[in-house]
């Protein structure tokens, strides 16, 4: 544990410029993910064709192994952080775009019909009805991507864009354990605060008049008035 | 208020033999109720969708208050025009009060006071206490109360025309009934002028001033309640609208249609009950039945001058010429 923190702190090891640069390759690609993802399920998801498309392509790409990936993209994009980035999002696409599509696709017609039959614009149904509709479920899918990006992009180190990643690898090279737990326990931890961060932020994103349990206590509520009345 | 008017408004979707609206001209009086009935797949639905351009007609013209709603931006056609429809499609994320304003909200201009007022006064006018059902939500409610909600939101910018597509059709009898009786209600007091799509034929008759009647996309008979059951344009329209059952005859055909001039009665002179030419044939025979009058004299409601008399043997004569004539026709038909 010592041996752990003092790694840390010794300034050699940089802990603090490896935990930024991790973080931000692991940000920039959620983020690129989280539009992708959103725009082009909303694109989409007018045509069951394209949708059908574009879901099964999408998991087709996640497929590929990380690894494997990087190691080709090379000679393409050079080396550090942009093939990590763009195989790190390629990653994170497929649940967010799925999400998406499904909450689109899973809101009732009429609610569109009634919507469009007093003159909504497109952009007036995407913001006002279908938004704060599929906003839960596509934070899961966020939830889901954020999580599989922070444990991937140790891989990043491999094309030498640095990070925690570069920890293990290095502590695998000289057999240095507390060098691979320094990379391994922080990444380990990220993924934890992000579960739980983004399942509070998918329940906060939830409206109360389709969340379950509010909508009963309410009625709890109502009855209670009504007995005492 | 508005005038609505087809001209020969047809729509053919792709890859069909047959357009789903066939040429269907007619037109809608302001502040009337306008049933459109027929089987399902007649076109009532299509027709209707039309108006507010939901869908695109293949080809003639709507017209409204004499402009021609195809060349009108569609945003601002809708808004202008109150939509209701069976399936409610109610907001789930909103209050019932968001439900009702957001219709005033996207036609914009209005202040939120006037807003929160509009929402009270609406939620008041179809039996929901605003106090109780302003902050519940969609799923809170019935189906019946739900579908009062969608009434209210159709009518929060006070349109002068609603299209009404089944929108009771999914409530159980006795809430139907209800919101029909609702629906005459506020209609004596807002005058829409209202085109509603109904499979229901006893719906189409308590509510319509006209009735529209649909096959396969064809307009085959537009007339009253009455004018459908005393010359029903064809064995379809005759089936429909029940033209075969005395009951309904009875109900719905005016006593002046069986009036006699020369009775016993009328030699007795005034000697018996009085009844308004406005009532049904059914009222006079009930009050034959009940007084053991031998017959009924009929005033006219307005002059109250006397028109005739009115016995059961000229009831029963009336309710056998119109089946008598049924008869002919099979014949003819054979």
């Amino acid at each position: 544990m010592n041996a752990l923190l003092d790694f840390i702190a010794d300034p050699h090891n940089n802990f603090m410029g490896q935990s930024i640069t991790y973080l931000r390759i692991c940000a920039i690609s959620i983020m690129l993910a989280i539009v992708i993802g959103v725009v082009l399920a909303v694109a989409v998801s007018r045509s069951p064709v394209l949708s059908f498309i574009a879901v099964n392509l999408s998991g087709l790409l996640r497929a590929i192994p990380v690894i494997a990936f990087l190691v080709a993209v090379v000679p393409f994009l050079g080396i550090g952080a942009p093939p990590a980035t763009v195989a790190l999002v390629i990653l994170g696409i497929p649940p967010i775009l799925l999400n998406t599509y499904t909450g689109i696709r899973g809101i009732d017609p009429a609610t569109i019909d009634a919507a469009k039959g007093m003159g909504m614009t497109y952009w007036q149904i995407l913001t006002r009805i279908q938004a704060p509709l599929i906003l839960p479920i596509v934070a899961a899918g966020v939830r889901t991507s954020a999580v599989q990006i922070v444990a991937t992009a140790t891989l990043a180190a491999i094309t030498g864009a640095g990070g925690y990643g570069a920890y293990i690898f290095d502590g695998f090279n000289t057999f240095n354990k507390t060098a691979i737990l320094a990379g391994a326990i922080p990444v380990a931890v990220l993924a934890l605060i992000i579960e739980v961060a983004m399942g509070w932020l998918e329940r906060a994103l939830t409206p109360i008049g389709i969340r379950r349990e509010a909508v009963q206590s309410q009625m709890v509520v109502k009855q209670g008035e009504v007995a005492k009345a | 208020m508005a005038k609505i008017s087809f001209h020969a408004i047809t729509k053919q979707y792709p890859g069909t033999s047959r357009p789903a609206v066939d040429a269907v001209s007619f037109d809608v009086a302001e502040g009337s109720t306008c049933m459109l009935v027929g089987t399902s797949g007649s076109g009532k639905t299509t027709l209707l969708r039309m108006v507010n351009r939901l869908i695109e007609p293949t080809s003639g013209e709507i017209v409204i208050d004499g402009k021609n709603v195809l060349q009108e931006n569609p945003i601002a056609l809708r808004r202008r025009i109150g939509y209701v429809i069976q399936q409610v499609g109610l907001f789930p994320h909103l209050t019932i009060a968001e439900n009702v304003r957001v219709t005033a909200e996207i036609a914009g201009g209005w202040t939120k006071q006037r807003l929160d007022k509009r929402v009270d006064e609406l939620l008041e006018l179809v039996g929901l206490p605003p106090a109780e059902y302003r902050k519940r939500f969609p799923r809170q409610l019935s189906g019946g109360q739900q579908q009062r909600v969608g009434l209210a939101r159709a009518l929060a910018t006070d349109p002068a025309i609603m299209l009404m597509d089944e929108p009771f059709g999914a409530l159980d009898a006795i809430t139907r009934e209800r919101m029909q009786n609702e629906l005459l209600r506020i209609q004596r007091d807002v005058q829409k002028t209202i085109l509603f799509v109904s499979h229901d034929i006893q719906e189409a008759f308590k509510l319509g001033e006209q009735i529209a009647v649909l096959d396969q996309g064809k307009l085959i008979q537009l007339g009253t309640p009455v004018d459908l059951l005393a010359q029903p344009a064809n064995d379809f329209v005759r089936k429909l609208v029940g033209g075969d059952s005395i009951l309904r005859q009875l109900e719905y055909l005016p006593v002046i249609d069986a009036l006699e001039q020369d009775t016993v009665a009328s030699a007795r002179g005034g000697d018996v009950p009085t009844f308004l030419s406005d009532a049904t044939l059914l009222q006079a025979m009930l009050k034959l039945l009940e007084t053991n009058a031998p017959a009924l004299a009929v005033q006219d409601k307005d002059t109250q001058q006397q028109l005739g008399f009115i016995t059961l043997a000229s009831i029963n004569r009336e309710i056998t010429h119109a089946h008598g004539h049924k008869t002919e026709r099979t014949e003819t038909a054979i």
